[in-house]
């Protein structure tokens, strides 16, 4: 087992080196001059000089690479074109708004998902079965931002029961903790806080969930199915168990590895794939700040953004990955 | 119930297929053409419509029914162009590594991972954002996001029928790399590729759409249904048609997809149900 985390860790080093080499080149890959692309045809021959300097552009390309790594190990992400502040400064002050709308989607998604398999499969070919893989597929092909529309038509504009978009109302201030709203209203024992942050997540993690609800939804059925199928399950009924203990205490825990798996890989994209949500709904996350910063051709915001993300994404991974062998003792690793 | 969902995916399919080849018949207006003095004409049903313009007018004027008709062969073309890509590098990258084996494969996987590391979304808007926001860029964007899938499924199954006895006894007979691989080997694991090429067109579609939500795909006034909505979100109080129909357009066309690919799937799969 310690052989295997540590290979996967090593496995990891050229996987980052690369991708270094290729955000670097983001700047590079762009046609015409990087300078001039960020700051427009417009701009005077000294500001692009100075963007070009401040940038590095002027030396060698093996040595501006030297020079990004340099910094990146530092932790230093260069600064925003438009902002003129660190990289790292702004990813840091949106992420917890996006880690918030990821939990709380992912819980939903969870609770849902597993819940619609397991009686799926319990019920098969039952009208709700037919039900729920049918609403399952709609969740697959259903595009976010427009059901995100949809709800706000309904729920905010229609019935004004939930806030259009944003993260909390003006007349509320949290005293940033964790910075996810959710915990730190409850820290401060901000009650009427809580409810305001709580009714503005609803709709846009609801809206989140759609598609890893489906995903978790299908596959809990599937592996559920062939839990079911199995001798130890005839054995258990045999015995005289109920249907709630059999599929319960005996199936579902048998039945999880998959859906773990999967849920840990979903986590990692729903980060980034908030991008469509947040937009809907002016989340204050790092999907708008990253659509934003495409926008004004701000790369160090771009080439930061992707790399702090595809650290994230790895790191779940690898995470799922060693949760997977603790879970499954069968699996053998080959060396 | 066997594969009736798949064929309500064909059927939808063949429809959107239709619509798309005859949408100059079948659209009643030039959808791009504006008239100002019918600006958000709301749809037929509603007390305030007006005949000929089915699903309501826009904000300049543009019939939605019309547009919503073109939009198809835009989506169509989107996915057709963009899963392209993906098959044809997916599959040459895949291919050479599966047949191959040893440093190739290392190489060519090791490339993949690195794609795989960052989230399909994020990667399509860095790709975007290198190129520039356009619609074609966004379509080369989701075909080059898309390779990964194609390159490991097809050099999983060409490692699979790799030992295989008539693999081995074509190549004894004297069969050559390119007849061994396109005559022998691909034929024999073609099937998990049509399943995924069908459900790769359904994301495609959603995905490009969705950069053109975010405005880094086609631009106004192109009838892109991504685009359309974009341009209607100000209209949620006044107009909620607008934002409606291109919705229920790409929904359909990628529900549409994904129920064929799963029916598909169904249909090919040897061991069956």
């Amino acid at each position: 087992m310690a052989y295997y985390i540590v290979k996967r860790f090593l496995y990891l080093i050229p996987a980052l080196i690369s991708l270094t080499i290729l955000v670097f080149l983001i700047l590079h890959l762009t046609p015409g001059d990087p300078a001039m692309a960020m700051l427009g045809e417009r701009a005077s021959k000294e500001t692009i000089e100075k963007v070009r300097k401040d940038l590095g552009l002027d030396k060698p390309l093996y040595l501006q690479y030297i020079i990004f790594l340099k910094k990146l190990l530092k932790g230093d992400l260069g600064n925003s074109i438009k902002s003129d502040r660190p990289v790292l400064t702004e990813f840091m002050e949106r992420f917890p708004a996006t880690v918030e709308l990821a939990i709380v989607s992912m819980i939903f998604a969870i609770i849902f998902g597993i819940a619609a398999g397991v009686i799926s499969a319990t019920y098969r070919y039952s009208l709700f079965d037919y039900f729920t893989m049918s609403i399952s597929v709609a969740g697959l092909s259903i595009p976010v931002f427009w059901f995100g529309l949809i709800l706000i038509y309904f729920f905010a504009v229609k019935l004004q029961i939930l806030p259009v978009s944003g993260r909390l109302s003006y007349e509320y201030y949290i005293n940033n903790v964790t910075g996810l709203y959710l915990i730190d209203s409850l820290i401060a024992k901000d009650y009427e806080a809580f409810f305001d942050a709580l009714k503005h997540i609803v709709m846009p993690s609801f809206v989140l969930a759609s598609i890893p609800v489906s995903i978790i939804a299908r596959i809990t059925r599937s592996s559920m199915i062939n839990v079911l199928m199995e001798e130890y399950i005839k054995t258990a009924y045999a015995k005289g168990c109920s249907t709630v203990r059999v599929v319960v205490i005996h199936a579902l825990k048998n039945a999880m590895i998959p859906v773990i798996t999967v849920i840990g890989l979903m986590l990692g994209s729903l980060f980034a794939g908030a991008i469509l949500t947040e937009t809907t709904f002016s989340w204050p996350g790092i999907g708008k700040w990253i659509v934003n910063a495409v926008y004004q051709r701000d790369f160090p915001v771009i080439q930061g953004a992707t790399i702090i993300i595809a650290i994230v994404f790895i790191s779940l991974n690898l995470v799922v990955d060693i949760i997977y062998t603790f879970l499954n003792p069968r699996i053998t690793f080959r060396k | 119930m066997k594969n009736r969902a798949g064929k309500l995916g064909l059927i939808l399919i063949m429809l959107i297929v239709f619509m798309a080849i005859f949408a100059p018949i079948i659209a009643p207006f030039d959808p791009v053409a504006q008239d100002l003095t019918k600006r958000l004409i709301p749809p037929i049903w509603d007390n305030n419509g007006l005949w000929p313009h089915l699903l309501g007018t826009d904000d300049f004027g543009r019939d939605i029914f019309s547009r919503i008709i073109y939009g198809s062969r835009i989506s169509l073309n989107i996915g057709v162009i963009s899963v392209g890509i993906s098959l044809f590098f997916g599959l040459t990258m895949g291919i050479i590594a599966g047949y191959y084996g040893g440093v190739i494969d290392n190489i060519i996987m090791r490339l993949i991972d690195i794609m795989l590391a960052v989230p399909s979304i994020m990667l399509a808007i860095v790709i975007v954002a290198i190129l520039g926001p356009s619609l074609n860029n966004a379509i080369i964007a989701i075909g080059i996001v898309g390779i990964p899938v194609y390159a490991r499924l097809i050099r999983a199954s060409l490692i699979d029928i790799k030992e295989n006895e008539y693999v081995v006894a074509s190549k004894l007979n004297g069969a050559g790399t390119l007849r061994m691989i396109f005559y022998v080997m691909l034929p024999n694991c073609i099937n998990p590729i049509i399943v995924q090429s069908t459900m790769g067109f359904a994301s495609a579609v959603l995905e490009a759409a969705g950069l053109s939500f975010l405005s880094l795909g086609a631009k106004p006034p192109t009838p892109e249904w991504g685009a359309m909505l974009a341009s209607s979100m100000d209209f949620i109080v006044t107009a909620p048609w607008l934002i409606v129909y291109p919705g229920l357009a790409i929904f359909i066309t990628v529900m549409a997809f994904n129920l064929a690919g799963d029916g598909l799937m169904d249909m090919l799969n040897p061991k069956g149900k």
